[in-house]
């Protein structure tokens, strides 16, 4: 529908909307948080959803004690190697719809411990990451930049055609491995699914 | 059947019951027929704060905690009914203060037990 239409006829009084705008309005207007920090940027995280900054205002103010009735996903800091794996599994455990905002330097690449043996670099080596946000720790209205920015992808998603999100997709996998702890490394170092394998040119 | 006095409330009832119902209803009817299902083992193994859960969830408990249960019981309810009975000690008559000093009795009688037995012993 012609988005001038739509407002003329709001002014009249009359409300048109389409079923997927009403579907991602409610979807993105209850974004519950799993409660789960993993360091420092957890305090920003924190602070993000007290009266200051005030989260609430994005209806993601109930942050879930279980993966179940969680739908975000903050990786609120460091991701070492030991806990990556228990990351991913409680990933895994969310019931879809989910996202994942990748909170900080070494959420998204591993920061500061980029070159340290036991530091993952980056949790979007193993489950997709939706938003990523840089910072060492990114301040709470970076938080909430980002929380806004995966509103709008969220109502920005059609929900036919290829476009498609994951859950609506019966095709799409819904299952993301858990790693191991190998010898040296997690054990697969990346999943393919997500984090496409680097050309080696020699 | 409409005369009955308790006709409305009974329509009350039914409404109610609905008013509660219904939204339980709905919600199992959109979980049924719309929700998006993608499971997988990983996702329906029990959530255990990310890490595999170790043995059985049928855990046996056990049985002698009865007595710390019963011992609760004795020093709990007696606290409850002494309060009240204190207050209105004064203002009581004879067959009031000897039903609580038979309930008193009964409940001393069961500490005593419990003395006897060596619950109250430490270690």
């Amino acid at each position: 529908m012609d988005q001038q239409l739509k407002i003329e006829m709001g002014e009249q009084g009359i409300v048109v909307t389409t079923l997927q705008e009403l579907y991602n309005w409610g979807r993105r207007s209850s974004v519950w948080p799993m409660n789960f920090g993993l360091a420092c940027c957890a305090i920003e995280m924190i602070a993000t959803t007290m009266a200051r900054y005030d989260l609430a205002r994005f209806g993601a103010e109930v942050f879930r004690a279980s993966p179940r009735q969680a739908d975000l996903m903050i990786i609120s800091g460091t991701v070492t190697k030991k806990m990556a794996p228990q990351v991913v599994r409680l990933y895994n455990q969310m019931g879809e719809p989910r996202y994942v905002i990748a909170m900080g330097a070494c959420a998204i690449s591993g920061g500061p411990f980029k070159q340290g043996y036991n530091v993952l670099k980056g949790i979007d080596r193993y489950i997709p990451v939706d938003v990523h946000i840089p910072g060492c720790p990114p301040r709470p209205e970076a938080l909430l930049e980002a929380f806004m920015m995966l509103q709008k992808k969220i109502d920005s998603q059609p929900l036919t055609g290829n476009e498609r999100p994951r859950f609506l997709d019966a095709g799409a996998p819904g299952e993301f491995p858990v790693p191991e702890q190998g010898e040296h490394d997690l054990e697969p170092p990346a999943n393919n699914l997500v984090w496409p394998v680097a050309a080696v040119i020699r | 059947m409409v005369s009955n006095p308790y006709f409305a409330l009974a329509v009350l009832f039914v409404a109610g019951l609905a008013f509660g119902l219904g939204p339980l209803a709905l919600a199992w009817a959109w979980a049924k027929f719309f929700s998006p299902r993608k499971p997988n083992p990983l996702k329906n193994s029990i959530y255990e704060c990310g890490l595999v859960s170790k043995g059985d969830a049928w855990v046996q408990f056990r049985s002698a905690y009865y007595l710390y249960a019963i011992i609760f019981l004795i020093f709990d309810v007696e606290a409850v009914f002494l309060l009240p009975f204190a207050v209105a000690f004064t203002g009581l008559g004879a067959a009031a203060c000897a039903a609580m000093l038979v309930f008193v009795l009964l409940l001393v009688e069961g500490l005593a037990w419990a003395w006897a037995k060596g619950v109250l012993t430490w270690a």
